[in-house]
C-alpha cells in the first residue's frame, strides 16, 4: 500500500511538472500546435476532474457531464455575441469575471435543479436520466436561432481578464493549468474532509450511511452541484479556447468521453482524471498521425475497391473505439491500477 | 387545426412508435434478461438499414433485401455478443455503458469505412410508392401503413414468442431468476445469445423499414438509441408490454407535439412567443416525460411483475 502510494505520488509530481514545464519549450520551439493541444488536454483535465468527484467518489454515474461544460461554454458566448452585436444588455459583457460568474452559477443552478429529479432515482436510471437533461439542454440550444443552433456561433472575442490576455496561448494555457491545479487540490480537499467521507460511504452503502443518520441525499446533491460548477468552468475556458461553441459540446457522445476519461484514467483517483484526459488527447492525436501515416499505403486500394477516397481523419475511432473496449474487458482499474501495479 | 393534417400525423406517430417499439423490444429483452446495457443496439438499427440498402440497390428487390438482411443482422448480434457483450454481463452498468459506446464508435467507423459518409437511398418497389385516399381530404402514404402493418405483425409474433412458446417461457423465466434457470438445466449461454441475435434482428428490421423514408445514414442509430431508451424507462425495463405502450406513447406525443405544439401554446401566448418556444419544448418533450416518469414512478409504467 505504501509502495503503491508513493508510486501515485511520484507520477502526480512527474505529470503536473511536465504540463508546468512543456507548454513554455513548446512555445519556445514555435510550436504553438502543441500548445494548443496541452490546453485542451488541462482543459479536458479539469472537467474531468469534476466528473470524478460524482463518478468517483460519490458513485454516481452521470452520463450528461457536457451539459455543464456546454453551459460554461455558452455563458462565454452569449454575453460576447450580444457586447458585439447589441441586444439583451443585462447579460451583453466581454469581462471574463462575469463570464466565469455566470458559467458557474448557471451550471450549478442547472445541477441543483436537474440533480434534485436525478438523485431520487439510482442504478441505469440515474445514468439514463443525467443523460435525458443533457439532451432537453443539447435540444434546447439547437433550436435557439440567436445563437447559430446546430451550426454554433463563433467567439469572436475573448474573454477580457485583469492582468492577462487570454488571445496569447500561453497566457490561457497557464490559466488552465492553475484551474488545474486548483481543482485537483478542491476535490482533494473535498474527498479528504468529513462531507467526502459521507459520499464516499454512501457509495459502497448508502443504506448504512442513512441509518447513521446522514441524509445522503442531500450530500450526494451538494457533492453534484459542486461538480456541475466545476464544469461549467471549464466550459468557459474552452469555449475561449476553442473560440466556437455549438451544441454539439453537449451531445452525449461527449459525455462518454468524459466518462471514458475519468474512468480509463482510474477512478476515485486524484491523478487519474487527467490522466485519462491526456491518454484521451494523446489517442486522438496519435492515432489521426498513425492514420495519416498509412494513408499512402492503403489508399490506392481503398479507391480501387470502393471507388472513393479514403477520409482518414474520422478513422481514428476505429481503434480508439477497439482501445476502450479492450480497456474496459481487461485493464481493471485505469491507468491509475496500471502504475499502482495492480494493488488497490 | 387541420383534421387532414392531425390524421396524418397520427399515423406518422404509430408508424414512429412501431418502429421504436421494434428498437425497444431488443434493448427491454437485453436488459431484463441479461441485465445488459446495451448503447451499441442502435449501431445495429443502423447496420440493417445499410445492409438492406445495399442488396435493395444489388438486387433491385426491397423485400428479397430485407429478407437477407435479418439473418445477417442476426448473425452480427451474435459476433458482438460473443466477441464483446458476453464478457460483460457480470460488470456494472458503468463498465457495459462504457464497452458498448466503444462499439458504436468501432461500428460507425466500419460502415463508414465500407459504405462510405454519404447517405444511402433506398428505392421502394411501384406498388408501395403510391397512396390511399381514404376520404376526400386524407391521404395516407401506402409505405407508411406497410410499415405499421409490418410493426403490428412483427409485435405479434413477438407477443406469441414471448408468452406461447417454451422459449418465451424460458425467456420470461431468464428474466425474472436467470441463475434459477441456469440451475434446472437450461442452457443459459445459448439463450441468452438466442436473446441478443433477436434483438438485434428487431432493430435491424426497424433500421430496413425506415431506410426507405429517411435513407440509411450513419448516426441514425444513434437518434433512435436514445429515444429507445426513453422509451423502455418510461414503459418500465424489462417488460415487453411496457415497451410497447411506451413506443406508442412517445411515438405519439413526439410527433403530435412537433407539428401542434405551437398551435396549442398559440391558445395561451403570443403567436411569435409560440413560434419561437414550441420548436425547443417539442424537441425536449419526450425527455421532460422521462423526467416525469422517473420522479413520480421511477420503475416505469408498466413494470414487470417479478424482479
Amino acid at each position: 500500500m505504501t509502495q503503491g502510494l508513493s508510486r501515485s505520488t511520484v507520477a502526480t509530481v512527474i505529470l503536473l511538472g511536465l504540463l508546468a514545464v512543456l507548454p513554455a519549450v513548446f512555445m519556445a520551439m514555435d510550436n504553438e500546435y502543441y500548445v494548443g493541444l496541452a490546453t485542451r488536454l488541462v482543459i479536458l483535465g479539469i472537467a474531468a476532474t469534476s466528473l470524478n468527484l460524482i463518478l468517483g467518489y460519490g458513485g454516481l454515474i452521470s452520463f450528461g457531464h457536457a451539459a455543464f461544460v456546454g453551459i460554461g461554454a455558452y455563458a462565454v458566448g452569449i454575453p460576447v455575441h450580444h457586447s458585439l452585436f447589441g441586444g439583451f444588455q443585462i447579460v451583453a459583457s466581454n469581462n471574463g469575471l462575469f463570464h466565469v460568474a455566470l458559467a458557474v452559477v448557471i451550471s450549478a443552478l442547472f445541477a441543483l435543479i436537474t440533480g434534485a429529479i436525478c438523485l431520487r432515482t439510482k442504478g441505469v436510471y440515474f445514468i439514463m436520466i443525467t443523460m435525458a437533461f443533457a439532451q432537453m439542454v443539447y435540444y434546447l440550444f439547437i433550436s435557439i436561432d440567436t445563437y447559430g443552433a446546430d451550426d454554433g456561433l463563433v467567439i469572436y472575442q475573448v474573454s477580457q481578464v485583469p492582468l492577462i490576455d487570454l488571445s496569447e496561448p500561453l497566457h490561457l494555457y497557464y490559466l488552465a493549468f492553475a484551474s488545474l491545479v486548483a481543482a485537483i487540490l478542491l476535490v482533494r480537499m473535498i474527498v479528504n474532509s468529513r462531507f467526502g467521507m459521507v459520499l464516499q460511504g454512501a457509495k459502497g452503502n448508502p443504506e448504512r450511511m442513512v441509518t447513521m443518520g446522514y441524509n445522503v441525499y442531500r450530500y450526494r446533491l451538494v457533492a453534484y452541484v459542486i461538480s456541475g460548477a466545476m464544469a461549467g468552468y471549464s466550459g468557459a475556458l474552452l469555449a475561449n479556447y476553442e473560440g466556437f461553441i455549438s451544441p454539439d459540446m453537449m451531445d452525449w457522445a461527449q459525455s462518454g468521453e468524459f466518462m471514458f476519461m475519468v474512468i480509463l484514467g482510474g477512478v476515485a483517483t486524484t491523478l487519474g482524471p487527467i490522466l485519462g484526459s491526456t491518454l484521451f488527447t494523446v489517442l486522438e492525436e496519435g492515432l489521426q498521425i498513425v492514420m495519416d501515416w498509412m494513408e499512402p499505403a492503403v489508399e490506392p486500394a481503398y479507391v480501387a475497391l470502393f471507388g472513393r477516397d479514403l477520409e482518414f481523419e474520422v478513422y481514428w475511432h476505429l481503434p480508439f473505439g477497439l482501445i476502450l473496449i479492450f480497456a474496459v474487458l481487461f485493464v481493471r482499474g485505469g491507468i491509475m491500477g496500471l502504475i499502482r501495479g495492480g494493488k488497490d | 387545426m387541420d383534421p387532414a393534417l392531425l390524421v396524418l400525423q397520427t399515423i406518422n406517430g404509430l408508424q414512429l412508435g412501431l418502429l421504436l417499439f421494434l428498437v425497444a423490444s431488443g434493448l427491454t429483452l437485453v436488459f431484463g434478461i441479461l441485465d445488459f446495457v446495451n448503447l451499441a443496439h442502435g449501431a445495429l438499427y443502423m447496420l440493417g438499414a445499410f445492409i438492406c440498402a445495399s442488396f435493395t440497390i444489388a438486387l433491385d428487390n426491397f423485400l428479397l433485401a430485407i429478407l437477407i438482411a435479418l439473418p445477417l443482422t442476426a448473425f452480427a448480434g451474435f459476433v458482438i455478443e460473443r466477441l464483446v457483450a458476453r464478457n460483460l454481463y457480470q460488470r456494472d452498468h458503468l463498465d457495459q455503458v462504457l464497452a458498448t459506446f466503444g462499439l458504436i464508435l468501432v461500428i460507425d467507423t466500419c460502415v463508414h469505412i465500407f459504405w462510405g459518409p454519404a447517405g444511402m437511398a433506398v428505392p421502394l418497389p411501384d406498388w408501395m410508392e403510391g397512396q390511399v385516399r381514404i376520404t376526400e381530404d386524407i391521404v395516407l402514404p401506402t409505405y407508411r401503413l406497410l410499415i405499421i402493418f409490418t410493426g403490428l405483425v412483427t409485435a405479434a409474433l413477438l407477443y406469441w414468442l414471448v408468452n406461447r412458446t417454451r422459449l418465451g417461457m424460458l425467456i420470461r423465466a431468464g428474466a425474472s431468476n436467470r441463475r434459477m434457470v441456469g440451475a434446472l438445466g437450461i442452457d443459459i449461454q445459448t439463450l441468452f445469445t438466442f436473446v441478443f441475435a433477436l434483438g438485434a434482428m428487431l432493430a435491424g428490421l426497424a433500421g430496413m423499414l425506415i431506410s426507405p423514408i429517411t435513407e440509411a445514414s450513419i448516426g441514425m442509430g444513434n437518434n433512435i438509441i436514445i429515444t429507445a431508451f426513453v422509451v423502455i424507462i418510461v414503459g418500465g425495463i424489462g417488460s415487453m408490454k411496457g415497451a410497447f405502450i411506451g413506443a406508442m406513447l412517445i411515438g405519439l406525443i413526439d410527433t403530435l407535439g412537433r407539428s401542434f405544439l405551437d398551435s396549442i401554446f398559440a391558445l395561451f401566448m403570443s403567436t411569435a412567443a409560440a413560434e419561437t418556444s414550441a420548436p425547443a419544448v417539442s424537441a425536449m418533450l419526450i425527455y421532460i416525460i422521462m423526467a416525469v416518469v422517473l420522479v413520480l414512478r421511477p420503475q416505469g409504467l408498466f413494470p414487470p411483475k417479478v424482479r
